[in-house]
Order: C-alpha cells, then structure tokens, then sequence
C-alpha cells in the first residue's frame, strides 16, 4: 500500500475515537467523579451511603456467588457443546443454529421465559405436581426461598448466556488443525489427554476472552434478576438502578457503576494474568 | 507499448533497505525477468514499478514520463497477480472488460477487445461464468486476458504460474511465450524459477539482496554468470565452485592447462556440471563420488573435486558406482573463472 | 465363536457410546428449546391460561387473541416503534463510524493503531450500560433525554467497538490483491472500494448490521435509566414488569425474542467467522 497518504487510516479512524471520546470516554470520567465528589467537591459521602445501605452487603454477595455459580458451568457447558459438535458430520449446521438461538434473546425476555416455567403455576410445578411430588403450588421466587430463587436465575442466566460462550469457543475450535489431535492419537494419547494436552491449551486465546466477555456481563446482569425476583434478589446494578430511578440519587448509582466498573476491570486483569495467552507457544 | 528506464530506485522499509539502488533499461517489445530468491527485493520493484509501494528514491520513466507519484491508474500498466485476483462477483467476461469499463471504451470496443484477448487466451467457453467455478489454470487465463485486453504499455507479471502444479505450469509458460510474443507487449515478469526466466525472457535481471546482480540473455547469464551468487542461483545442479591455484597465469587440472586471468595466488573455477565428459582418472579433474543417481535422462554424481563438494552429470549410458573416483575432462570455452576474494567473474574469453 | 462375540460386543459397546452421544446432543437441543415453547405456550394461552392449574403441556387452548390483545394495550405497538428507530440508528451509526475504522486496522499500518485497538477493547472490559447514569445529566442538557436518538447513541458505544472488531475480519478476508487489480486497472481507491471492496464485504456487513440491531434491541439498562415516556420496548415492558399479568409478561417476552431470533437465523453462517475475529 502506498504510504504517500499517510493521514488515509487516521481519517478513516477519527470519527469512531471522537465518538468513543465523547459516549464512552467522557461518562466514564464523569461517572467516577461523580462518584467521589458531592456538590461539587472531593468527598467519600456517597460511597459512605452506597456501602451503609442495607441492600449493599447482600447486591455484592449475590453477584458475586451468581458469576461464581454461573461462568465455570457455561464454559463447561460450552466445551462440551464444542467438542461435540466437533464430531458430528451430518446436521452440524442445524445443531449449532439451535444451540445459538439464545444469543438473540435479551436478559429480560430470559427471565420472562423462566417465569412461565418457575411461578407457581407455572410448568415446573404442574410437571411436579403430575408426577405427585408436590401436592399444592410451591414458590420458588420468594424471599422466603432464597436457594430456590438464586438457583433460578443462574438456571435462567446459564441459559441466555450459554451461547455466546460456545460460539467463541467453535470459533476457537474451528482454528485448531486437525493434525495435531490425530498426530497425538497415533502417539496414544487417550481422548481426555487429548483434550487437556492438546485442544484446550491451543483454544486459550478463544477461552480468555470467553471469559472476560461473560464475567464482565455477569457482573452486569439486572433485567434476569428483576424479571424473576423483582427486588427480593438484590445484586449491584439492580441497585445502582434503583438508586437512580426511584431515589433520584444519581451520586450513589455512579457510586455502584464505579464499583461495578473496578471489579469487571479487576476480573478481566486476572483472567489476563491466570489464563495467559503466549503467542509464540500457538500455532 | 513502452521502454522503461529505471533510475537508482532505492527503498526502505523503516532499517531494513529493500532495494538498494536498482537501475535497468527495458526496451520497447522486451520481456525482461525479475529472478532471485524470495526476500531479494523483485516484487518490491514490481510494485514500485505499479505503483502500488513508494520508491524511497529514483526515478522511473515509462515511455520517456516520469511516473513517481502517478497513481497506479494513470501509468498506463496492466499486472497479472500472483493469486491472480481475478474479480469473484463478476463473471470472466466482465473481469476480462474491466480495465475497459475503466477506460469508458464503448460497447462494441469492449467485446471486440474481450473476444480477441478470450480468443487468445482459450477462454472463449467460459465468458459467461463465474470465477469460483474454474480451476486455477483458468484463473490465469483470465487474469493474462484481462490484462492483454487493455492493450497495455508495459505488462507486469508477479509470480503468475507459481501457484499452478507443475504440469499446467509448463503447459501456461509454453502459451504465455505464444501469447506474448503475438501482443508484443513490453513485459517484467518476477519470478523466482529460474526455469520459467530462462525459458521466457528476452533478457534475465538476476537481483540479490536488493541490487541487481547481472543483467543479461539466459544464455549469457547461465553460461557466463557475473558473480558467484548468478551461477549458484541458476542452473541445476548449480554451478561448482572450485578454488584451484594459479602458477605463472596457468591452472593445471591433471595434464590438462589452462590460461587464467590471475598470475598466481588463487582462482576459483565456476564448472557447469553438464559441460565435462568422462576421462581417464588424471587427464582431467578427478572427482571422488559419493552417490552416483541415475535420474533417467542422465547421470547425477555427487561428491567431491580437490576435496571441495562439487556435482557433475554425465550421459545415461555411464556407469558409475558410489565411492569410484572418475576422471572428468573439461571444456575450456565453457569454464569461468571467479576472483576467490569478492567472487565476480572475470569477463569470458580473456 | 468367541470372535463373533466380541465383535459383536464391540459393535453394540460403540452404538452405546452413539446413543449417549446423541441423547445428549437432543438434551442440550432441548433445554434451549422446550423453554421457548413454553413461554410461546404462555403468551398465547391468555389469562386462563396463565392461570390454569395444573399446566397442560400441550398447545390445545392457545390462540392468536391474547397476543395480539397484548400488542393492542397502550404504549406496547409505540414502544416497539421506538425500538425499532433506537435499533435504526444504532445499525446505521456503528456501520457508518465503525466501518472506516475496520478497514483502517484491516488495510494500514499506522502510528498508533495498537493503541486505538487497545481502546476499542478496552470498552469491553467495562460493563458499557452502566456509563448511560452519568448521561441522564448531559442528555437532559442537550435534550437527548428520553428520546429514542439518545437511546440509539448509548447503544451505539455498544455496538460500535464490536462492528469495527468485527468489520476488520470482514475486510481482511477481501484479498488485498483485487484491490490493488482495480487500482492497476484504472480505478481510483474510491471507486475499487465501492466497486470490489464493497460488493465482496457485503453480506459480512450486512451481518455486522443484524448484530447490532439485536444488540440494541435487547439492552434493558440504559434504555429504561435514559427514557421516561419514549420508552423502547424492552424499558416499557420492564417498568410495566411488577403491574402486569402474567400472560401479558409472556407475550412481551414472546415479542423481545422473535425478531432477534429470527435475525440471528439469517445471519447463522457468519456467527463463527464473525466471533472467530473478534475473539482474538
């Protein structure tokens, strides 16, 4: 490519940085000031008010045992789901279609779907009921069920996201040439050592940013949570929502998305660090 | 139709100096090719050339114009491209017409160019199909018919058989000399097969690390190489360097002498392998063989002369078995004799 | 004998591994589709329905009524309108900005393009929705609040990153020769772009689009924080969540999830080129 015009890239790039600058950019600045500051000054009150909140101690804890729950089991799901496709030969397309439906579906219509399944007259309770293992209506949604709720949206939460996950790791798999797993079969390898020795440490760059990508949006899950618990689950944006729509209080909310912010940045530093991706050691 | 003279073009890519000051005249109607290794700078040059890359310095004139800082367009070029880039969401009849459309030529100019450059490339049948549903020799018919079509000044060629196998390769080179030698079109054709340089070009520019090494006819080159690098890069097997010393301007190989350009010291012999004939042990140079290969059409040996490794061929009716030591009489008009220290060759026939 | 009946052994031992394999390929086919089918059962089956006990599992008592009904209640058809706009314009603006920047990455090497890469990337490691609370104040400003552009703006920092990730793959998988062909043959870097670039990236955009509407289309947060009665589909159904029927639920989320699915349906092919490029 000539280089007689070297301004051509930046030309091409400026509009997206000058928006980024002024959408992405700017509120991020502003959320953290807003954040530490009050009426105008450098001051810790919101974050004071953010942490004495009754629901603080609770909205930290839930999201943080759901991204625990949620991520390992949708990797784990997801691998599975790619090392199966991976043998198939007939109907792989049609497979992986039905397997990424719920990529297009949002968190809220999620928790709609396992609403119709977990209320109490909903499916679980009428398959539970045909069966005669529950005599009456049983609620799973309450605050008085706290176990059954949290398993509820993780099941709802490990259904939505499930298939961004698998897509990144076909992706990852597709890249993989197939000589080196059957270079390891002639030299005996068994499937499982296959599999740990072989594919997944070549799939690390596809897993890291699987990773990344899902615990940040775990982080971030709200419209599950609230379609299914409304506010008897508390987790952090949930909160910061609340804070800025019925308190009107927009220095806490900024408060939370600070907090939110800081420990999606600090997941996607470990997971950096923890799954390293050494290029001179890929294909 | 165009000479081009190419004037000290140097370039850089930021520490790492591609070309380091490249000249060469191509006359009007020549086929020039661009020979050396991969990573030698020819296809850089070819791209300079296009205009497609920025020289970093010189000149290059097409058709006595300057055409630095002319964009690829108004230079008045053709290129077929190594992948041969032919155009997959237009048919071979539109890819063909391109540079055509281009050039706002109208309609019936348009079918009359492409029907004579299909006409000439055999691709007659398939004009109205699609890329994707031809074989690669295909492609590269239409990608040579697309540029012949434009009737172009100067033709320029990146690579365009090294992705075909070898068969079709030999069967397209055969053609392209047909072709263009009917268009006459002034053409640099890059290529590192010495085989296709040799076989198409009216003149070889042997480039080595950035510089050209020789500028030459194939003859003159393969017989005559100006550096050791020429002679090692062309033929096969490789020219044999061997360093022998020099007594009173003479160099003695067994009872044979012969007159060299050095009066004592060293010299080295530059042997084709093809150019001895057999002799008793002691006439000639005798050479210890350590695997001898009978390739069919003749005779491969590969081991040592005066301890230095060296390959020679004989006819395919010689015996040879391995580890024989066989006496090899030389030819004295086809032997080249190189100075040992920067490894140019003294001009033929001193 | 003894030969017959261990490869028969064999054989019934390797349809055994099949049949597992299967079950859990139909399994998996299953816990992604049956909940769909049930909250389509949900949203057709109207009130009764919803409140029936206990379930039948069967589509028997549905009907078309209650859904459309449920499209007929005031604000729903509006708000699928302005979900539609915010989708609009999130496509249009993270092609039109996002699609420079692709090609850039794809085609130069410049100063600086490691680090306007690292920015792009670093958008994802923030949990981009949140950013939409300190807007509230210069949105209201500008007079961006509540109205379906500012929507499609915030929507657009989600998408655009993604797009210009996504649209370097594109440009990257048109071989750089054809260009320069066109270039040779007479075509200036506007007219190659438009005449063999574009073609070619075409159906690849066209996939970038589809993503982004969908993007659009399903975030709940930023959208309920930055609308009070413009509100897009997914905000309206969210604010309106705690007030309203079950079967009505149902039918908003039988609603979210038709047009995405439908959308993710026609772009299938390009999922995993398009998730392959944008992982690394």
């Amino acid at each position: 490519m000539t280089q007689s015009r070297p301004w051509i890239p930046y030309a091409l790039i400026l509009p997206s940085v000058v928006f980024l600058g002024l959408l992405f950019i700017v509120p991020l600045v502003q959320t953290i000031w807003l954040a530490v500051s009050d009426n105008g000054t450098p001051s810790l009150a919101n974050m004071t008010t953010m942490v004495s909140d009754l629901n603080f101690g609770r909205s930290v804890l839930n999201t943080f045992l759901l991204t625990l729950a949620v991520v390992p089991i949708q990797i784990v799901m997801a691998l599975t789901m790619g090392s199966m496709v991976a043998k198939m030969n007939g109907g792989r397309e049609t497979i992986l279609w039905i397997w990424t439906i719920p990529l297009g579906i949002s968190d809220l219509a999620a928790g709609m779907v396992w609403l119709s399944i977990l209320q109490n007259t909903g499916y679980l309770n009428s398959i539970l009921f045909g069966m005669g293992l529950i005599e009456r209506q049983t609620a799973w949604l309450t605050y008085q069920t706290p176990v059954a709720l949290f398993i509820g949206i993780a099941i709802a939460e490990i259904w939505r996201g499930t298939a961004i996950v698998m897509i990144i790791i076909v992706a990852g798999l597709n890249q993989v040439p197939k000589e080196f797993k059957e270079a390891a079969e002639i030299f005996g390898a068994s499937p499982w050592t296959r599999f740990t020795r072989i594919t997944l440490p070549l799939i690390r760059p596809a897993l890291q940013s699987a990773l990344i990508l899902r615990t940040v949006l775990a982080f971030e899950v709200f419209a599950v949570v609230y379609a299914l618990g409304g506010r008897n689950f508390p987790v952090l944006v949930g909160e910061a929502y609340n804070w800025q729509n019925q308190n009107q209080n927009y220095g806490v909310a900024a408060a939370y998305a600070v907090l939110i912010m800081v420990i999606s940045l600090a997941a996607t530093l470990v997971y950096l660090k923890v799954v390293k991706v050494d290029p001179e050691r890929l294909p | 139709m165009a000479n081009i003279v190419i004037d000290n073009i140097k370039k850089s890519f930021g520490a790492f100096q591609a070309l380091k000051g490249v000249s060469l005249t191509i006359k009007d109607g020549e086929f020039v090719s661009l020979l050396g290794p991969s990573g030698c700078g020819k296809t850089t040059l070819l791209r300079i050339i296009a205009g497609l890359e920025t020289s970093t310095s010189g000149d290059i004139r097409i058709g006595d114009k300057s055409v630095i800082g002319l964009p690829p367009k108004d230079r008045g070029l053709a290129m077929v491209f190594q992948n041969y880039a032919v155009f997959p969401h237009m048919t071979v009849y539109e890819n063909v017409a391109f540079g055509l459309r281009m050039q706002k030529a109208d309609d019936a100019r348009v079918k009359k160019q492409v029907e004579k450059a299909a006409g000439l490339l055999h691709i007659e049948a398939y004009l109205d199909r699609y890329p994707n549903k031809l074989s690669g020799g295909q492609r590269q018919r239409v990608a040579v018919a697309r540029a012949l079509a434009v009737e172009p000044g100067v033709l320029l060629m990146d690579e365009p058989l090294s992705n075909l196998d070898a068969l079709l390769r030999l069967e397209m080179r055969t053609e392209l000399k047909t072709v263009l030698q009917e268009a006459g079109t002034t053409t640099i054709y890059v290529t590192h097969d010495q085989t296709e340089a040799m076989g198409l070009s009216d003149r070889i520019a042997v480039v080595h690390d950035g510089r050209i090494e020789q500028v030459g006819t194939p003859v003159e080159v393969y017989n005559h190489p100006a550096t050791r690098f020429v002679g090692g890069f062309i033929g096969n097997p490789p020219m044999n360097f061997i360093t022998m010393p020099v007594t009173n301007g003479q160099v003695a190989a067994g009872s044979q002498r012969f007159a060299v350009p050095a009066q004592g010291g060293e010299i080295v012999l530059g042997l084709r392998g093809e150019t001895v004939e057999r002799a008793p042990t002691g006439q000639g140079l005798d050479m210890e063989v350590r695997v001898a290969e009978p390739m069919g059409s003749h005779l491969l040996l590969t081991g040592s002369i005066l301890g230095q490794p060296a390959r020679v061929i004989l006819p395919a009716t010689e015996t040879v078995k391995n580890g024989e030591t066989v006496g090899l009489a030389l030819d004295p008009k086809r032997l080249t004799w190189l100075s040992p220290e920067s490894g140019v060759s003294y001009p033929a026939a001193a | 004998m003894s030969n017959t009946m261990s490869t028969s052994g064999h054989a019934g031992f390797i349809s055994a591994r099949m049949l597992l394999f299967w079950s859990g390929i139909i399994a998996l086919c299953a816990w992604v589709l049956v909940p769909i089918y049930l909250v389509a059962l949900g949203a057709l089956g109207g009130r009764a329905g919803a409140y029936q006990w206990p379930k039948n599992l069967l589509p028997n008592d549905i009907s078309l009524q209650p859904f459309i009904l449920f499209l007929k209640t005031e604000g729903v058809f509006q708000s699928f309108l302005n979900s539609l706009g915010a989708a609009g314009i999130t496509v249009a603006l993270s092609i039109a900005l996002g699609a420079p920047a692709g090609y850039a990455l794809a085609r130069y090497n410049f100063r600086g393009k490691d680090s306007y890469r690292l920015l792009v990337l670093l958008t994802r490691a923030f949990p981009l929705a949140i950013l939409a609370l300190p807007l509230t104040v210069s949105y209201i400003r500008l007079g961006l609040y509540d109205t379906v552009l500012g929507v499609g703006l915030i929507h657009t920092v989600l998408a655009l990153p993604f797009a210009a990730l996504v649209t370097q793959g594109i440009f990257l998988g048109v071989p750089r020769e054809l260009e320069e062909a066109a270039w040779v043959f007479g075509c200036t870097r506007i007219q190659a772009f438009f005449k063999i670039v574009a073609p070619l990236a075409l159906p690849g955009l066209v996939a970038t689009a589809v993503f982004a509407f969908v993007i659009s289309w399903n975030e709940v947060f930023a959208a309920s924080v930055l609308t009070v009665r413009h509100r897009t589909l997914t905000a309206y159904l969210l604010t309106v969540l705690s007030e309203s029927p079950m079967h009505y639920r149902f039918a908003g989320g039988l609603m979210l999830i038709l047009p995405s699915v439908v959308f993710i349906f026609a772009v299938r092919r390009y999922l995993f080129a398009i998730w392959g490029v944008s992982s690394k």
